[in-house]
Formats: structure tokens, sequence, C-alpha cells
């Protein structure tokens, strides 16, 4: 079987899937949402470079490598407001982070 | 020199109300007391020159205050004899008063405020007194208003006090609003509020009618009974005079002022002031003299049985305005103004005088808890004692002069309810004799209510405190016992200069006003001293009239007088326990009278809970329930359930602002999608 655009773009969209589902149903830990919002633009990245690779234009590599970038700060800030948290309430479960409701 | 009386004590108030923080209260004082003497001196030059000499009647203008289409309102100083009294009267008892308030009110903290207050009065009041319209009179009408609730209710602490200024200003809206209408109609009737256009209009419009209310009326008399209602609130007479012994609430230096000697006395000025249309309405004049008849005897009836010092005063006061309208009602003007001069003095000296034995007994108002105090002190004893001689008319006192008069007149008059006015003032003039003395007995003689009352406290001294007052020869041994039982006991001591030069100087009135004055207010001299002031029909020989009644008529008040004096002597002095038998016996009356003929109780009935009713059903209801329900708060209610429910979205899961956010990015991505299709 060769391995087509389609293939590239089942993982990414499995994998979005499976981000966005760690975000909404995760009811534990909000380490995991940080995980899946990597997973979420890991998938991104493998459309980009899917995309790339098929259609010939080296764009997209070069935008996938900025976006691994941002996504490391990201990961890196999100971290530290995460430590930052649970030496303020601690607590990093999800249930109990809900001082913004109404 | 007319302008400098009138504004004198307005700059005195300006100085004493803007800086008297500053100043301080015994430069307030001074300044204030000052500006009122130079005011008084000169009051008495134009008295001297206008009234008693030939000076010339004047109206000078000060400018004007308003035009608007056919009313004109000049501000101006209208002076004639008729001014020149008032003038007199106002100044003198007021610049006295001044005086005595530095004595009396030495222990206030707000006396910048007092003397301000005081000298807004003066200046309102002589506004009043030399206006030549009658809007500017309304002006001066309304100021005295003013600074009588705002002395009145000069203790405002005292929730009592507050309620009678309220009470004082609300029962006076009544009065004003008759004034109002009087004004409204005399300037529908003539075109003009100026005095001079006004009457020389009145004789024209003598059988004219009006129609109101599908009904022909004679105008002249429907004007002169509005405007007499203004009067009646004002001088506090029958059915608007619940306001006046309230007002004694105030400090006593102002029930002197005010509510004795000057503002009260408005009604009386007005009417005498507006004679020549009172002259074209005889049936004006006979409401006049009827409800001055009743209040007399109405008012020295309830005077009998009061027990608050200031109160039968006051009582007494509310009488003696009664005879001043049966003066005027029966056409004597110069009676009613005559009396209003001799009363302004020895009424206001009773009114300081109690205002020394108050100061004496340290803020004791109850005569019951006095007694046996002329011996400490003796010259307000003295002076009371003057000051009650002139009010029951004593002879060749001023009451004697003045009082006798209306009464002489009344029998004279062939106006209608002349007869009625005779009987009432009559019958009054025994009762003011029986109630003016019963206060002197009950406060100066008899045993020492208050010695008793210290001695609950150190009873060793009852014995020598009851003996005090039957026995004298143990006065020195009772003083050593009193004394030797520690000064916090209640000690009656004299009051200072201050409070006591005033009283010499209205007692020197209150005895010779009468003499002096007799000949040129009422005597031969009358038309040379009021000139064109005082205006007399051509059938109106009052005057003469009264001279030629018989010699027992004319006899009938002293005798009577004689007979209240007999009779309080032997209720008071001679045999005490009469008065608490009679109560007994006689309960209804004594009920009926103690209550003041129940009119408090029948206003609160009548007007007050209605008042009440009416304003907490609009407030409840109207606004509460229908208004507020209906409008801002249902609006609020509703936007309040909304906002609940949207506050329940927010639950603060991120992961559910996620979610939320997927499913719009979603449905806009679904929308473009299946749009785009299109």
């Amino acid at each position: 079987m060769t391995i087509s655009l389609t293939q590239f773009l089942v993982v990414a969209a499995i994998l979005f899937t499976l981000g966005v589902a760690g975000i909404i149903l995760n009811r534990k830990n909000i380490i995991v949402v940080l995980m899946s919002v990597e997973l979420i633009l890991l998938s991104v990245n493998i459309n980009l470079v899917a995309f790339s690779a098929f259609l010939g234009d080296l764009t997209g590599q070069v935008f996938a490598l900025f976006i691994l970038t941002v996504a490391a700060a990201e990961a890196a800030i999100g971290l530290a407001i995460l430590v930052t948290y649970y030496r303020n309430r601690g607590s990093i479960a999800v249930e109990d982070i809900n001082m913004m409701k109404g | 020199m007319y302008a400098a009386i009138v504004f004198l004590p307005l700059l005195g108030f300006l100085i004493a109300g803007l800086f008297g923080w500053k100043i301080g209260a015994r430069v307030s004082e001074i300044v204030t007391t000052g500006l009122l003497f130079v005011s008084a001196a000169l009051s008495w030059i134009v008295f001297v020159n206008v009234a008693l000499g030939e000076g010339p009647a004047t109206v000078s203008l000060l400018g004007n205050w308003f035009t608007s289409g056919g009313v004109k309102v000049d501000w101006s100083l209208k002076i004639d004899s008729l001014t020149a009294v008032m003038l007199v009267v106002v100044t003198t008892v007021s610049s006295l008063v001044h005086f005595y308030s530095i004595g009396y009110m030495h222990e206030d903290p707000s006396r910048p405020r007092f003397f301000a207050y005081l000298s807004l009065f003066t200046f309102a009041m002589l506004m009043l007194v030399t206006a030549d319209n009658l809007v500017q009179l309304f002006f001066g009408w309304e100021g005295v208003g003013l600074a009588s609730y705002l002395l009145i209710g000069f203790w405002y602490e005292k929730p009592s006090a507050n309620a009678a200024a309220i009470k004082a200003f609300v029962v006076n809206r009544v009065g004003d609003f008759g004034f109002a209408l009087g004004i409204f109609l005399v300037f529908v009737l003539t075109g003009s509020i100026s005095f001079e256009q006004i009457f020389a209009a009145a004789p024209g419009l003598a059988h004219k009618t009006i129609h109101v209310f599908s009904g022909d009326f004679d105008a002249l008399t429907i004007t002169c009974l509005l405007l007499f209602m203004g009067a009646m609130g004002k001088s506090a007479q029958f059915l608007l005079h619940t306001w006046l012994p309230d007002a004694m609430e105030g400090p006593t230096p102002v029930s002197a002022l005010i509510h004795a000697a000057t503002m009260v006395t408005a009604g009386v000025f007005l009417v005498a002031r507006l004679s020549p249309l009172f002259e074209q309405a005889p049936a004006a004049l006979t409401f006049v003299t009827i409800i001055g008849g009743t209040t007399a005897f109405f008012a020295a009836t309830i005077g009998l049985v009061q027990n608050d010092i200031k109160r039968v005063i006051a009582y007494s006061t509310c009488s003696q305005l009664g005879y001043m309208f049966v003066g005027l009602g029966v056409g004597g003007y110069s009676l009613g103004i005559f009396h209003l001069f001799t009363h302004a003095f020895f009424k206001a000296l009773l009114f300081l005088g109690a205002g020394s034995v108050i100061h004496a007994m340290h803020h004791e108002q109850d005569m019951r808890n006095m007694g046996g105090l002329w011996r400490k002190i003796p010259f307000t004893f003295a002076m009371m004692t003057i000051g009650t001689l002139a009010l029951t008319g004593f002879p060749y006192t001023a009451g004697y002069f003045s009082k006798d008069a209306i009464i002489e007149a009344a029998f004279a008059s062939h106006h209608k309810g002349a007869l009625y006015g005779f009987l009432m003032t009559t019958v009054a003039a025994g009762l003011t004799s029986f109630y003016s003395w019963r206060l002197v007995f009950l406060t100066f003689f008899g045993k020492p209510a208050w010695a008793a009352g210290a001695a609950h406290s150190a009873p060793a001294t009852d014995q020598s405190a009851s003996g005090h007052g039957s026995d004298p020869h143990h006065h020195d041994e009772h003083e050593h016992a009193a004394h030797g039982h520690g000064g916090h006991d209640l000690n009656p001591h004299e009051s200072p200069f201050v409070m006591l030069l005033p009283l010499l100087v209205l007692a020197i009135g209150a005895l010779f006003a009468g003499f002096w004055f007799q000949h040129d207010f009422i005597g031969e001299g009358a038309a040379e001293f009021w000139k064109n002031a005082l205006y007399l029909g051509p059938n109106n020989h009052i005057l003469e009239e009264r001279e030629d009644i018989p010699h027992l008529v004319a006899q009938v008040p002293t005798i009577l007088m004689g007979v209240g004096f007999v009779v309080a002597l032997y209720f008071y002095i001679l045999a005490p326990k009469t008065p608490a038998w009679l109560a007994r016996h006689a309960h209804h009356l004594y009920e009926f009278l103690l209550n003041k003929w129940y009119f408090d109780e029948l206003y609160d009935f009548l007007f007050v809970r209605p008042a009440f009713w009416l304003g907490r059903l609009f407030w409840k209801e109207g606004d509460g329930a229908i208004i507020d329900r209906l409008g801002p708060d249902g609006v609020a209610a509703r936007v309040v359930d909304v906002t609940g429910r949207v506050v329940k979205l927010q639950s603060g899961y991120i992961y559910q602002y996620a979610f939320a956010m997927l499913i719009g990015l979603a449905a806009v991505i679904t929308w473009f999608l299946v749009g785009g299709v299109r």
C-alpha cells in the first residue's frame, strides 16, 4: 500500500481529535490539558509537513519548525504557571480551578 | 434714616450669621444688639417726628423688585403713623430682647446663630410693617414665619421643639393660603397690589359681586375674609391657634419677642393697614369681631388650668390678640393698635419675667414645682407683678386704658356681633385676672415645692422646708439648713443685671405707656396722631361713642378684675385645697380645659391622621406597589432573573469553555461551508 496524503491527514485528524477530547473530557489534571494542547499543535504540524511534502512547497516545513519553537516556549510558560499556581493553591486538579465562575 | 432702621438688623444678621463662627459669640452679641439699639433709637425719632409731630407720611422707593405684566412690585418703605408705632414696638422690644438674651442664653453653645436669627426676624418684621404693597408685606410675612420656625426649633436636638416648629409652620401655611388668595383677589379687583391704588379703588368696590362656585358673593367681603384668614394664622386666632402654645418650645426671649410682642400682632397690623378695605365690608368686620371674641374667651378659659408658666402666658397672649381683633372688628382700628402697643410692653415683660423665673429655677417650667420664690428673686417678683397688674387692667396701668377701651367700644358699637364681642371680652377680663394672679401666686407664694423636692434626698430638712412658707420667722434657720445640706440642692437665684435691666424698661412701659399715649392713640388727639394712616368710614364714630357709654358698664371690667384677683387669692393663698377640690367635682370641665378644648386631638383626628393615611397610601401603594414594582424595581428584577440564568453558564471550568468554543467553531465552519455551496 502506498502511503498517500490521505493517511497523513487521517493520522493528523486522529491526533487532533485525541487532543480536543483530552481537553474536554479530562477531569483530573491540568498537566493533561497542557499535554493535549501539545498534541493538537503536533497534529497541525503533521498536516503542514504532509502538505508541504506532497505539494513541493518548503514553506510549510519552515512553518512547522516555527510552531515547534512556539510550542516549546508555550509549554515552558504553561508549566511555570502551573508550578506557581500549585504553590499558591496547593492543587492543580481541574475540579478546583473554577474561580472564574459567575 | 428709614432705610437704616430696616437694614441695620439685616446687617447684624449677616455679620452674626456668616461670620459668627469667626468673630465669636461675644462679638456677635455686641454687634447685633448694638445695631438693634441704634435702630430702636432711630425708630423713636421717627415716632416723635411722624406720629407725635408734624412730619409727613412718606413712601421712599428703594427699587423695583419685579414687574410681570400688570403686576409691578417695588421695594419701598412706607412711613406713616401706623408704621411708626409698629417700628417703635418692634425695635424696642427686639433690642431689649437681644440685650436680655445675652444673659439668658449665656450657656448656649450656638449663640451667634441665635442672635443672627433674632436679627433676621427683626429685619423681616420691619419689612412687613414698612411695606407699601401687599407683596412686600407678604415677603415680610413669610420672613417672620421663617424666623419663627427657625427660633422655635432653635434647640433642634429636642424632638418636641422640631415638632412644634413644623406645627407652627404648617398651621401658618393654612392661613397664608387664604392670605395669598386674598392678594390675588385684590389684584383681580383693582389691578394693583400697591396700597395707594387699592385704597383709592376701595370705595368703588363696595357692593360689587364676584361669581364663584355658581354663586354671587360680595367681592370685598370675600377679599377681606381671605386676607383675615392670613391674619388668623399669624395671630393665632380661634381655629388656627394651636401652634402658639407649642411654640413655647423655643427659648423664652423668642417667646417674648415673636410670640407675644411682635410677630403674632402682624395680623392685627394687617387688618389695621387694610382698614379702607375692611371699612367697606361690614360682614367681614362682624366675622373679625366674632373670631376675636371667641378667641379672647376660649384662650382665657384654657389659661385657667395650665401648669406650664410659659403656656399660661401664651394662652394669655392668644386671648389678648382676641381683644385686639374685637377692637378692630367694631371699627376701632386705633383701639386694636393701642392695645397692640401696650400689650407689647407688658406681655414682653411677663415673658421675660417668666424667663427670669425659669433661669432662677434652672429651667424648671412647671409652676407646681415653684412657689415661695418672692424672697429669692424679689426684683423679678416685682416686675412680674407690674406686668400682671398691667395685663389685668389695674387702674392707670397700660392695660387699663387699652383693654377697657376695647370693651367699652364693643359695648358702644352698632356693628353686628359687637354685643357678642362685648360679652366675651368682659368675661375674659375676669378670667384674665384670675389666671394671671394664679400664675403669680403659684410661682411666688405658697410652699416652695422646689425645696420640698430637694428635701427628698435629705429628709432632715423636711420639717424646716415645709415650715418655710407658713412661718417666716424660721427663715434664717431654714436658710442655714438648706446650705448645710450640700450645694447640689436647687437654690433659686436672682438673674444677672443684663436680664433685669430690660425688665425694668419694659415695666416702665407697662406702667405708663397707657397713661402717656392714651390721649394720642385713642383720645381727642387721635385724628392728628393717626393722620390718614387709619381709615374710618363716614359713619364710624366709635371713638366718640365709646366715651358716652353708661358709667356702670365702664366699671364692669375693673370690677371683674377685682373679682378675679379675690378668687385667685382665695384659691391659692387662703384655701389652697380649693383648686383640687374643684378639679375633682367639675371633673369633665377640668379635663376639657386642661386638654385645651381637645383641639389638638380634633385636628389630629380630622387632618393629621387622614393626611398621614393619604401620605402612606401614596407612599406604600402608589409609589411603592405600583410605580416602583412595575417601573424600576420590576425591570431590575427581570434583568436579575435573566442574568441569574446566564450566570449559571459560567461554570469556571476551562474545559467547558473550550468545549463551547469548539462547538461554536464547528458551527461557524459548517455555516460557511454550507453557505459557500450556495
